[in-house]
C-alpha cells in the first residue's frame, strides 16, 4: 500500500517535472544542472560548553526543592497584573462591534454579521466563529433572548465556556529533572518568553537552568544568556550550529547536580512544514526524556498576531512533540490572538500564559475571565 | 488542513453540471465559499468584502465559454482579480545619484527584520552593490549579534555602536560615506504599533537618515492584524514596500494581498527559507495560487529545473508514458527528485492532488527502502525484471535488507503504476500538444 502511493506520487512529480521543463527548458538554453544542497541543518558539531558560573558546583548543600507529594503540582503563582489594562490599549475595533450590537434595540440580520465581523477580525477564524455563532444562535431561540444585552452576556458566557476549565497549571513533577521545552515557529518569542518566566521563577526562589539549545539562529545563545544574566539563571549553552539535544542533555545533567529542579530548554524557531527540523525537535525531546530528566511541559509560543495558520502549527507540534500548553506573546499589540480560541476548542490544547509586554513581569498565568473580559469591554 | 478553493467549488458545481450560464444563487453560493476561502487565508475582512463584490460584478450574467466549466471559469476571473491586486507595479530599485542607497527596515518584534536585512543585503551584493548593513536594533538582547553573525555570513560589514538607534543610524550612513558603501540597510527594533513612544523613535530614525526606501517586514503567517499594522507603519513612515517573511511555511499569506489592497504599498521582496539565498524579488501571480490554495506549479518547475537534467527526464517521462519505463531510470529519476527537498512539500506544491494523497504521509525510508531493493538487481533485472525468479528474489532481499515478499511486491506495483501512466500517459500527451497542462483525470491547474 505504502509502495504503490509512493510510486505514483513519484510518477506523477516525474511526469509533472518533465513536462514543465520540456514547455520551459525549450525557451531556455539548456544550463547545467546546478544542485542545492537539501535544506538541512549541519547535524553534529562540537560537544556542548557548560558556561559554568563561579560558584563551585554541587559541594555546598543547596536548600533542596522538597517535594511532599509525588503529584504534579502547579507552582507559583503569578503576581496577576493588569491584563485587562495591556490588552485594553488596542481593544477598540472588538469593542466597536459590540457597541454596534449594542446601540440596536433588538437581534437582527445586522447584529449577527457584527458579531461574526467581530470574531473574524480577532482571528479567531470562519469555522471557529461559525460554530459559535450556530451554538449562540440554538440559545437565543431555546432561552429566548430578545435584548441585545443578553445576546452579548450570552455569547460572553460561551467564549468562557468554551475556554472551559482546562487544566493550566505548568507541572512539575517530584524526583526528577522537569524540563519544559519551547516550541514554535521563528520569532514568535520563545527565548524572551524563557527570559521572562526565569525572572519569575528566580523571584520565588525556586533556581533555574536555562538551555540555549537554539544553536541555529545567529546569536540566540547569546540573547538567552543576556536573560539568564538578568535573571540569575544558569545557562548552558553550545556552539553556534552544534546538537541542541546534547545542549539539553548537559543542562539536565547540570541541573541534577546542582539540585535543581527545573530546566527551561529554548529551541531554534522552525516552521512546522520542514520535515527535517521537526525530526530534529523530536530528537531533542527524545533527550530530554534521558535520566533523570523528565519532560513534564512542552510549550508551542505563539505571537497573537499570527493569523489561521497557528491552528496548523499547533496541529503539527503537537503530532511531533506533544503540545501541552500554549504562550501566548505580544498581546499588548492590536492583535487579538483569537487563533487560540480555535486551538483550544479545536485541539484541546489550553493556553497557559500570556504575554502582555516587554518587561520580565508581564508574563501572566492566562486567565478565560479576564481574557473574554478584555476582549468585550469598550 | 484547509480544502483548497477548487476542492470547494467541486462540490457547488457538480450540482450545477450541464448549465451554460449561472444563476444569481448559484453566484452567491459560489461567492460565500470565496468568502470562506479568503478568510481562511488571512485575507482581512475589509479586503474579502470589496474583492466578493467585484467578482460578484464579473460574474453575473457572463456568458460560459464552451471550453470551461463554470468552476474554472469562476476560478479564473477569482484569479485574475487576485494577481490584479497583488500585481500592478512592481518596485524596481533606482539608486540615490548621490549614495549611498538608504534602506530603512521596520516592524513588528519577530517579523523577521534582522533576518530580512541580512538577506537584503546579500541580494544587493548580487546586484553588484556595496551594501553596509547598521545594526540599530539596541533593544533586543544580542539583536546586534545577530546582525553581525549573519553579515558576515553573507560577506557584508556591520556597523553599530551601543549609543542611541537615531543616533547609530546617523553614524551608519557616515560610515557608508567614509568607506565608500552605495547602499545602507538599517535594520531597526521590532516595534507594536501601539507604542507611541518606539514608534517616535522610529521616526526620528527615518528623519536622520533619510531613507531612500522604507520597507516594513510582515510574517506571511500574519492575521487579520497585519492591516492596522501595516496603516500605522505607514502613516508614521510613509512605506514605499513590503518584505514577506517566512513563506515558505504552509501559510496561505492573505495578509500580504490585504496590504496591498489597504496601504496600496506592493509587496518588494519574499523570504522563502532559513538561508540567505532563500529571498528573492515577489512573484504576485504565484502567491494568487497560493492563497486559493492551488499549488504552485512555477516554483515547482524551478525545482525541477534545478534538479534535473532536461534531456534525461523527458526521456524518462515519454518511455513511462509508454510503458516501458525501466527500474534503472526510474532510480535515476528518484535521485533528481530527492534533490527537490522533502516528497510531502512537492506535494503541497501540485494543483489538483487528491486530498486523499496529499494527506499521505510518505516517509523518506519508505523510498530508501524501495532504492536499496533496486539497488539490489542486476542491470539485467532492472532492464527486464521478468528475470527474476524466486532465488533472484531472495537474492535481492538478503542483498537489500528486506524480506522477499517486499521484493516482489515492489514488482508487482512497479507494473501496477506503469500500466496506469500508460493510460494516463497518452492523454496527457495530447493535452500537452494543445499546450494545456492537466493532469489527473481533468482537475484545474493554476490559469496562465
Amino acid at each position: 500500500m505504502g509502495v504503490l502511493l509512493v510510486l505514483i506520487v513519484l510518477a506523477v512529480l516525474l511526469l509533472v517535472g518533465s513536462v514543465g521543463m520540456i514547455a520551459v527548458g525549450r525557451r531556455r538554453a539548456r544550463r547545467a544542472p546546478y544542485l542545492e544542497p537539501p535544506v538541512t541543518r549541519p547535524p553534529e558539531a562540537p560537544r556542548p560548553v557548560v558556561v559554568a558560573p563561579e560558584a563551585p558546583v554541587a559541594v555546598e548543600p543547596e536548600p533542596v526543592v522538597v517535594a511532599p507529594e509525588p503529584q504534579p503540582e502547579p507552582v507559583v503563582v503569578a503576581p496577576k497584573p493588569r491584563f485587562r489594562d495591556r490588552l485594553g490599549k488596542a481593544r477598540s475595533q472588538f469593542a466597536g462591534y459590540v457597541g454596534n450590537v449594542l446601540s440596536r434595540t433588538s437581534i437582527d440580520d445586522a447584529t449577527w454579521d457584527d458579531l461574526e465581523e467581530a470574531l473574524i477580525l480577532a482571528d479567531v477564524g470562519i469555522g471557529t466563529t461559525t460554530a459559535i455563532l450556530d451554538d449562540l444562535r440554538a440559545r437565543v431561540k431555546s432561552e429566548g433572548i430578545t435584548t441585545p444585552q443578553e445576546l452579548i452576556a450570552a455569547l460572553k458566557a460561551d467564549l468562557t465556556a468554551a475556554l472551559g476549565d482546562a487544566d493550566r497549571s505548568l507541572h512539575l513533577d517530584a524526583g526528577v529533572t522537569n524540563v519544559w521545552l519551547f516550541v514554535g515557529v521563528n520569532g514568535v518569542g520563545k527565548t524572551t518568553t524563557i527570559g521572562k518566566l526565569g525572572r519569575r521563577f528566580n523571584e520565588a526562589g525556586t533556581p533555574v537552568v536555562m538551555a540555549a539549545a537554539d544553536t541555529f539562529r545567529a546569536a540566540a545563545a547569546e540573547q538567552l544568556e543576556l536573560w539568564s544574566k538578568r535573571v540569575g539563571a544558569d545557562l548552558v549553552r553550545g556552539n553556534e550550529g552544534g546538537d541542541p539535544g546534547a545542549v539539553v542533555f548537559d543542562a539536565v545533567q547540570r541541573a541534577a547536580a546542582k539540585n535543581v529542579t527545573l530546566v527551561l530548554a529554548d529551541t531554534a524557531g522552525r516552521l512546522h512544514t520542514k520535515v527535517n527540523l521537526m525530526e530534529e525537535l523530536k530528537k531533542v525531546r527524545r533527550v530530554a526524556e534521558r535520566e533523570p530528566g523528565k519532560v513534564t511541559e512542552v510549550l508551542l509560543v505563539i505571537d497573537a498576531t499570527t493569523g489561521q495558520n497557528g491552528l496548523v502549527q499547533a496541529k503539527q507540534f503537537g503530532e511531533a512533540v506533544g503540545v501541552s500548553g500554549v504562550v501566548l506573546t505580544k498581546l499588548d499589540g492590536t492583535a487579538k490572538g483569537g487563533i487560540v480560541l480555535a486551538i483550544e476548542k479545536e485541539l484541546g490544547v489550553p493556553i497557559k500564559l500570556v504575554g502582555l509586554g516587554e518587561t520580565a513581569d508581564d508574563l501572566v498565568d492566562f486567565d478565560p475571565h479576564e481574557f473574554v473580559d478584555a476582549l468585550f469591554d469598550a | 488542513m484547509f480544502d483548497s478553493l477548487s476542492d470547494r467549488f467541486d462540490a457547488i458545481f457538480t450540482r450545477l453540471r450541464g448549465r451554460g450560464r449561472l444563476s444569481d444563487e448559484d453566484v452567491d453560493e459560489v461567492l460565500r465559499e470565496i468568502r470562506v476561502a479568503l478568510l481562511e487565508a488571512d485575507v482581512n475582512l475589509t479586503v474579502v468584502r470589496e474583492f466578493t463584490r467585484r467578482v460578484k460584478e464579473q460574474c453575473v450574467g457572463e456568458d460560459l465559454s464552451q471550453s470551461l466549466s463554470p468552476a474554472q471559469q469562476v476560478i479564473k476571473i477569482v484569479h485574475q482579480e487576485l494577481v490584479g491586486i497583488l500585481g500592478g507595479e512592481t518596485l524596481r530599485i533606482t539608486y540615490a545619484s548621490h549614495p549611498p542607497t538608504v534602506v530603512l527596515l521596520a516592524g513588528l518584534q519577530g517579523s523577521g527584520k534582522t533576518t530580512a536585512a541580512a538577506k537584503l543585503a546579500r541580494w544587493f551584493r548580487q546586484q553588484g552593490r556595496h551594501p553596509l548593513l547598521v545594526g540599530a536594533d539596541l533593544q533586543r538582547p544580542a539583536a546586534v549579534e545577530q546582525l553581525r553573525v549573519l553579515g558576515q555570513q553573507a560577506s557584508v560589514s556591520v556597523f553599530s555602536e551601543p549609543t542611541d538607534p537615531v543616533a547609530v543610524a546617523a553614524a551608519g550612513i557616515a560610515e557608508a560615506r567614509r568607506v565608500g558603501r552605495d547602499v545602507v540597510i538599517v535594520d531597526t527594533a521590532g516595534r507594536l504599533s501601539i507604542d507611541a513612544e518606539l514608534m517616535d523613535e522610529v521616526r526620528r530614525i527615518s528623519e536622520a537618515v533619510k531613507p531612500d526606501y522604507t520597507f516594513l517586514v510582515i510574517d506571511a503567517m500574519t492575521g487579520q492584524d497585519a492591516v492596522a499594522t501595516a496603516e500605522a507603519f505607514h502613516s508614521t513612515l510613509a512605506l514605499d514596500a513590503v518584505i514577506l517573511s517566512k513563506l515558505d511555511g504552509d501559510a496561505r499569506g492573505g495578509a500580504a494581498l490585504s496590504v496591498k489592497e489597504v496601504v496600496g504599498k506592493p509587496i518588494a521582496f519574499a523570504s522563502i527559507g532559513e538561508k540567505l539565498g532563500d529571498f528573492d524579488v515577489f512573484h504576485p501571480d504565484r502567491m494568487a495560487s497560493r492563497i486559493l490554495g492551488m499549488g504552485d506549479v512555477l516554483t515547482l518547475i524551478e525545482k525541477a529545473e534545478q534538479a534535473y537534467d532536461a534531456d534525461a527526464a523527458a526521456d524518462a517521462a515519454t518511455k513511462l508514458m509508454e510503458g516501458r519505463l525501466t527500474f534503472d531510470d526510474f532510480l535515476e529519476q528518484m535521485q533528481a527528485l530527492k534533490k527537490m527537498g522533502p516528497l510531502q512539500n512537492i506535494i503541497g506544491m501540485l494543483p489538483g492532488v487528491p486530498k486523499e494523497l496529499k494527506n499521505v504521509e510518505i516517509e523518506d525510508r519508505e523510498i530508501a527502502r524501495i532504492e536499496a531493493i533496486i539497488r539490489g538487481m542486476t542491470p539485467a533485472e532492472r532492464e527486464d525484471p521478468s528475470l527474476i525468479n524466486a532465488s533472484r528474489r531472495t537474492r535481492i532481499a538478503s542483498g537489500s535488507g528486506v524480506s522477499s515478499s517486499d521484493v516482489s511486491n515492489l514488482l508487482k506495483q512497479f507494473k501496477e503504476m506503469q500500466k496506469m501512466m500508460k493510460g494516463f500517459g497518452g492523454k496527457a500527451m495530447m493535452r500537452k500538444a494543445k499546450g494545456t497542462k492537466k493532469k489527473k483525470g481533468g482537475r484545474v491547474t493554476a490559469p496562465r
